[in-house]
């Protein structure tokens, strides 16, 4: 029973990750229509810029800060600016295939440029472990409950209660009416890119100290992210949670109890059946054909 | 002269002079040419489904690797090559309309995840069944086929073997695209909502195209077993399944010879830098997927067609208005 609750609380915690990287990519798509085939890369290079900062003597905090200015400027206007406006409005493939290319030169340039080993990471939380009544939780798996659980509720309360947050949803939800309505589309589009390079600056945070800042590291956080997003619903930010909340614990589950070499395959499981017996995602809407 | 007849007397050319180069080329030379080939035979499969249905497939590496594990373990068993053959591709069928069948039923680019996933799976039934697969150490001494007494266990036999099995293909491939069934495909990329008004069967069709794209791989991979006569799962992780797709892209998706232009792109000539002798090719070959990742992005920018749209351009251009 213990092992049981410590693998639910860790796998939570793993799950938040992959929640918050699969959050950054549900917004792109309900916004901007981009679906981002390099989101995993978007998390490895703020880990290795963070890497860069404490090198040259910051302390990590001070270096998150700075590679979230960093990513909201590269990775997110960068991005949209050089890329993504000029491929919008051409159809999902011509973006997938320029992110792909995207994810092999970023990967390939800091492998050929900077490293191909796996470097630690300093976690931003206290080692050790917590033991209530038999049950052993680490501040790790904690903090970051704590951490991605309050960007989730500030992120959802800057989108339902602030004015440039509604604005948001409405381009998200009908791009024409909210121009109608006086939005600036534009801006908001370029915002949600750029929370979308923060979301992705904490998941380097969180996830790096485990899981070491690697040139490939954004291949497995990546799949998760388009999983998650899609097992929840791709039209819901809510899913995204619970989506990478489900991936997290079942493959922790899955790795305890039936074979740990097979963890890595829980996530195309568990959407294979998603899209066999609820297409929409566990929390999306039905989605009329846009013809 | 027509444009059907230079096309042929180009390919007839092209042939003579491949068979003639690998004549007198260096074993290793051999070698890569033939890997080429068989590559080739995967991509021509993944055209169909990328550059003909309209399909995003991110798992045509897992289909390869399950034609060279089918053949490894079947070559082994003493089972002749040409058994072999239909045995992979139909298996390769099989399991490309089972993946297909789910994904494609909803949104058409959930196929790119499905397989994707798909393609992570099959890389870790092949690390981790070690009874069937050797685990990461492989499966070792594949044969290379005799037929009715001729051996092809030279490397020059087997790079012309490989040449006969890979024209066969391609062959099969034209014909295929010339009949009824292949016009569908064009017809249902081009437009699906008027294919689907003229009678098309969308969801079937696009299946298909994708299990046989799948077969392709799979008759790919066989040969790749025999030619390389060792496998372990690393040439089938996913990062494969990514080049392939783009090998299509850029060489230009739904023109019939796309894949050999991206083939030669993504396989020979990264090959080719890293066993040169020159020192700033050798840097090139460090850089080469930095290169390679942002010509694909400035292409999509630009000449979303792939390369073998530049002459279409210049002879729109050309064209009187």
């Amino acid at each position: 029973m213990g092992d049981f609750i410590h693998l639910l609380v860790s796998g939570t915690a793993t799950g938040a990750i992959y929640a918050l990287a699969a959050l950054g990519f549900t917004l792109l798509w309900q916004a901007a229509g981009v679906i981002n085939f390099s989101q995993g890369e978007f998390v490895m290079l703020p880990a290795f810029a963070m890497l860069f900062g404490i090198s040259f003597g910051l302390p990590l905090w001070l270096a998150f800060l700075v590679a979230c200015v960093l990513a909201a400027i590269v990775l997110g206007l960068g991005f949209k600016r050089a890329i993504a406006d000029r491929l919008m409005g051409h159809g999902v493939i011509p973006l997938v295939i320029a992110t792909l290319g995207v994810s092999i030169a970023v990967k390939s340039i800091v492998r050929a440029g900077y490293s191909a080993e796996a470097h630690p990471v300093p976690s931003p939380f206290p080692g050790g472990v917590l033991s209530i009544g038999g049950i052993n939780v680490s501040y790790a798996d904690i903090g970051t409950l704590v951490m991605a659980g309050a960007i989730v509720i500030g992120l959802q309360a800057f989108l339902n209660r602030t004015v440039t947050g509604r604005a948001m949803q409405a381009v998200a939800q009908n791009t024409e009416s909210a121009r109608v309505l006086g939005i600036d589309v534009r801006r908001m589009v370029a915002y949600v890119f750029g929370i979308n390079a923060v979301l992705a600056v904490v998941t380097a945070l969180l996830i790096a100290p485990t899981y070491l800042a690697k040139f490939d590291m954004g291949d497995s956080i990546g799949q998760k992210a388009f999983f998650a997003a899609i097992i929840g619903g791709f039209n819901q930010t809510r899913g995204a949670l619970l989506g990478g909340v489900l991936i997290g614990v079942l493959e922790n589950l899955v790795g305890f109890y039936v074979s740990p070499a097979y963890k890595e395959g829980v996530a195309l499981a568990l959407f294979l059946a998603v899209i066999l017996f609820r297409p929409e995602g566990l929390l999306g809407k039905a989605e009329e054909r846009k013809v | 002269m027509s444009a059907g007849l230079r096309r042929t007397v180009l390919l007839v050319a092209g042939l003579a002079a491949l068979v003639a180069v690998a004549a007198f080329a260096k074993r290793s030379e051999v070698y890569l040419l033939t890997l080429t080939l068989v590559y080739l035979m995967a991509t021509f499969g993944l055209n169909l489904t990328v550059g003909y249905a309209g399909q995003m497939s991110l798992g045509q590496a897992a289909f390869f690797g399950i034609g060279a594990y089918v053949a490894a373990i079947a070559l082994k068993a003493g089972i002749p090559f040409l058994a072999v053959l239909p045995i992979a591709g139909i298996a390769c069928f099989v399991v490309g309309l089972a993946l297909g069948f789910p994904a494609l039923r909803v949104q058409h680019h959930y196929l790119a995840f499905a397989t994707l996933g798909f393609n992570v799976l099959v890389f870790l039934v092949m690390r981790n069944e070690e009874k069937l697969t050797g685990g990461t150490f492989g499966i070792s001494s594949i044969p290379r086929p005799t037929i009715l007494g001729v051996s092809f266990e030279g490397h020059l036999a087997y790079f012309y073997f490989t040449l006969a099995g890979l024209v066969a293909l391609a062959a099969a491939l034209w014909w295929l695209l010339r009949s009824p069934w292949g016009r569908a495909f064009a017809a249902l990329r081009d437009n699906p909502i008027r294919a689907e008004s003229l009678g098309v069967n969308i969801t079937a069709y696009t299946l298909l195209a994708f299990a046989i794209g799948a077969a392709c791989a799979g008759v790919g991979g066989v040969y790749y077993a025999s030619l390389v006569e060792f496998i372990e799962p690393g040439p089938f992780h996913f990062s494969t399944s990514l080049m392939m797709l783009l090998a299509v892209i850029v060489g230009g998706s739904g023109r019939f010879f796309g894949p050999v232009v991206g083939t030669i792109v993504i396989i020979l000539l990264p090959e080719v830098l890293r066993s040169s002798s020159i020192e700033s090719l050798k840097f090139m070959q460090k850089w080469y997927l930095v290169f390679f990742g942002l010509a694909v992005v400035a292409l999509m920018i630009w000449l979303p067609g792939g390369i073998l749209s530049i002459a279409d351009r210049f002879r729109k251009r050309e064209a009187p208005r």
